[in-house]
């Protein structure tokens, strides 16, 4: 039963990915039987490229998603460059994982809330320079996206922090660190010369994620991009939405674009990898130590912070905004709070965390029971899964989701599962189950197989140490991944509305439909409201674990390594 | 002790290769009661012989030969299934469990009965001077007392033969003596064939019985 898990992990998240392609290329060249589309054609690819502004679409996803991946690539390396191994470095790494639990939604939400032209940041101006109105200038929706990118930026920089530091232990940095200093490198130099091409093939996959993701994002861009002409991906879904049901073959066209963007995107980034190894190479040789470098280092450090912050202040000002009386512009804070707002959404607050959690909690379950029989399996037959394996459940992370969830939406409605909870939880599933997989994999092979060899020669089944020895020593790390994966869930717009067909309306769908309107105190709320579950799903991964073995000190110190 | 003629642990031309190259070879038997010391530098695939001997060593090396135990042979079978004991020099309690489960969990499932599973944990303990150490929690103990239930939690699974990885290296030189002789004490009682594996030569002096040297 345990072996053929892999395989059953790998076909569920293959096969979506691959019958949603399939699903958006056939539509693309005209063939789609239930709306009449029966023989191949390129009308559809010619009808999307005599789109207005299409050339602006393409621009804006393509140079904003590398752009943003760029800055918070380059970001995380120089903040870790300049302070691995210090104090700054710990704190850091205590305020960017819940961070990480922030849905993108509100991360742009509570940007928007900070930059725009009544927003926070510019009350703050307003206050010093004396204004009285709000400044008449684009800064969210602005033509260049920068706000998008920003927004982006502030919520990508904590995830590839996180990956960073799980494969910072294993390329030995610390000592490498150690090494550098003493020949006489400054500290950023020492590191980019000689930690970093150690640890890149380690972080590759979470960047060309991050990229995917960047360059093909709905909901951010909803929030934050401009709008005439919106980014690809934002286009896309509207023409999907679009009750002229023939405009479909022009989006499944335009998916199929996407997905041409998202890999000319990589094959970009594949060949910067290239130049910037041969470069490196030399750079690393030339011997210049680079001793003073207080400036990039303080630079890092800003950068970090400022991404932080961003999100955190941008959160302080969501519960604000939720709270608030009358708030006329250039004041600080409102004039008076209630709770009116609340109580009058409470109901509508009630079921759309109930569907969230109903599509949420079996997804997590699935994901958390599939991964670990996956490294179970492994253990038992003593065969690592090996990067190719890797790359297949990494694959859904990898290709842009606008790309193949309208396919998937096609496919599940021909075998009659459309609208159903069943399918919105595969549709969230493939995001998922990477996730978890992400999270649980180095906890699982870190711990010591010791303890598993000498529970079975004390004569114990492989059954009975997985039960009574494995699991519980790694629960704090099973309910870590499990909140990850809740965040995930709880933070997916496009699965669950284009394979719920809109009839699930969760915290995160809610939120986005927000956008447009502009109410600050509803965007508030549901903002907040997206935060509420990840938030206690990392509060019980804390709380359970220190509360089962408050008389085991060896379980702390055990995670504390 | 299941029943049946003791013969010791025999290893017949044991051969270990990893990818061509030959690890160790060994060809000997150990009697019950019988401590066999293996000195060698480390990389000589002394652990590897041992995991071998349990039925842990991955699969990617190759092996020869036939590992008998009282006159049975183990190649094949399960870990769990062989009745062969191992210590490393980590104790490897389990820390989520406390003092008493760790000894709880090796006692085979044939002694039935809450009550009487209990005695016999309890006994256990107080045969290694730790009466009333049930309840503790494993991070409590003293070095020399987690060594101690370590081996305790073995001799509890009713071995058939005993491994010693490297036991005593982590102790403190004051402890070592101590914790030697309780060891092999009880090896010699339970009339266990014993196979030790070590770079200090002390470990092979203190054994007082055979020392094969590996190179």
């Amino acid at each position: 039963m345990l072996r053929f898990i892999p395989i059953l992990t790998i076909v569920l998240m293959i096969g979506p990915v691959s019958a949603g392609l399939i699903g958006t290329l056939l539509p693309a060249f005209g063939i789609l039987p239930a709306l009449g589309g029966n023989s191949p054609s390129l009308d559809p690819l010619a009808a999307l490229f005599a789109q207005p502004g299409l050339g602006s679409s393409i621009r804006l996803s393509f140079i904003n998603g590398l752009a943003a991946t760029v800055v918070s690539v380059a970001t995380v390396m120089l903040f870790c460059a300049a302070w691995q191994g210090t104090r700054i470095f710990h704190a850091m790494q205590r305020i960017l994982s819940p961070i990480l639990s922030v849905p993108h939604a509100t991360a742009a939400f509570g940007l928007a809330f900070l930059i725009a032209p009544s927003g926070w940041m510019t009350r703050v101006v307003a206050q010093v320079a004396g204004w009285d109105r709000p400044p008449d200038i684009a800064i969210i929706h602005d033509p260049w996206g920068l706000a998008m990118i920003a927004g982006l930026v502030a919520k990508e920089i904590p995830f590839l922090f996180l990956m960073t530091l799980a494969a910072l232990p294993q390329a030995d940095t610390e000592r490498t660190t150690q090494v550098t200093a003493t020949l006489g490198y400054g500290r950023v130099a020492g590191w980019f010369k000689a930690t970093l091409p150690r640890i890149y093939p380690q972080i590759r996959l979470p960047i060309l994620a991050v990229l995917a993701y960047s360059t093909s994002v709905v909901d951010v861009a909803i929030i934050l991009a401009p709008t005439t002409p919106a980014p690809l991906a934002v286009r896309i879904l509207g023409w999907l939405s679009d009750p002229d049901l023939a405009l479909r073959f022009m989006a499944s066209s335009a998916a199929v674009l996407q997905l041409v963007i998202v890999l000319v995107a990589m094959a970009v980034w594949f060949a910067g990898e290239k130049i910037i190894a041969i470069l490196g190479r030399h750079w690393a040789e030339d011997g210049r130590r680079f001793k003073r470098d207080k400036g990039a280092r303080g630079l890092g450090a800003v950068l970090a912070l400022v991404a932080a912050g961003t999100v955190v202040l941008g959160l302080v000002v969501l519960l604000v905004w939720s709270i608030a009386g009358f708030w006329a512009f250039p004041d600080l804070l409102p004039r008076g709070f209630s709770l009116r707002l609340w109580a009058r959404e409470l109901d509508t607050i009630g079921s759309s965390l109930a569907t969230t959690l109903c599509i949420g909690i079996p997804a997590v379950l699935i994901a958390v029971v599939l991964v670990l029989a996956c490294l179970e399996n492994e253990v038992r037959t003593g065969k690592s899964a090996g990067r190719r394996a890797m790359l297949l459940i990494y694959l859904p992370l990898l290709v842009p989701q606008i790309s193949f969830m309208f396919g998937l939406q096609v496919f599940f409605t021909l075998i009659g599962l459309e609208r159903t909870l069943m399918s919105v939880v595969l549709g969230h599933l493939v995001f998922v189950a990477p996730y978890v997989f992400l999270s649980l994999s180095d906890p699982f092979h870190a711990l010591d197989p010791r303890y598993g060899q000498t529970a079975l020669c004390l004569g114990a089944s492989p059954a009975r140490v997985f039960w009574q020895v494995r699991l519980p020593l790694l629960t704090r790390a099973v309910l870590t991944a499990a909140a990850v994966g809740l965040a995930v869930t709880v933070g997916q717009y496009l699965p669950t509305l284009l394979i719920g067909a809109g009839r699930f309306a969760t915290v995160t769908t809610e939120a986005v439909a927000l956008a447009s309107g502009g109410d600050r105190r509803m965007i508030g709320i549901y903002g907040l409201l997206q935060m509420v579950l990840p938030f206690a799903g990392f509060a019980c991964a804390l709380l359970i674990p220190a509360f089962l073995f408050r008389h085991r000190r060896g379980m702390m110190a055990q995670h504390k390594e | 002790m299941p029943e049946g003629i003791k013969k010791g642990l025999e290893l017949r031309d044991v051969r270990i290769c990893l990818r061509g190259v030959e690890l160790v070879s060994v060809d000997l038997t150990i009697a019950p009661g019988e401590i066999v010391t293996l000195m060698g530098p480390s990389g000589s695939g002394k652990s590897s012989l041992l995991g071998h001997i349990c039925g842990t060593l991955p699969d990617v090396f190759d092996v020869s030969g036939q590992v008998m135990l009282d006159g049975s042979p183990l190649d094949g079978m399960a870990p769990q299934d062989r009745h062969v004991g191992i210590l490393f020099q980590d104790d490897l309690l389990f820390p989520h469990l406390s003092v008493g489960g760790n000894l709880a969990f090796a006692l085979p499932s044939s002694v039935r009965g809450r009550a009487n599973r209990r005695a016999r944990v309890d006994e256990a303990l107080r045969s290694a001077g730790m009466d009333g150490f049930y309840d503790r929690d494993p991070a409590t103990l003293s070095g020399g007392q987690r060594a101690r239930v370590a081996l305790m939690r073995v001799l509890l699974s009713e071995p058939c033969a005993l491994l010693l990885d490297e036991p005593f290296s982590k102790l403190d030189s004051g402890l070592r003596d101590q914790i030697r002789s309780f060891v092999f004490d009880l090896c010699r009682k339970n009339q266990l064939p014993t196979l030790m594996v070590t770079h200090d030569p002390e470990d092979g002096d203190a054994a007082s019985g055979r020392i094969i040297h590996l190179d």
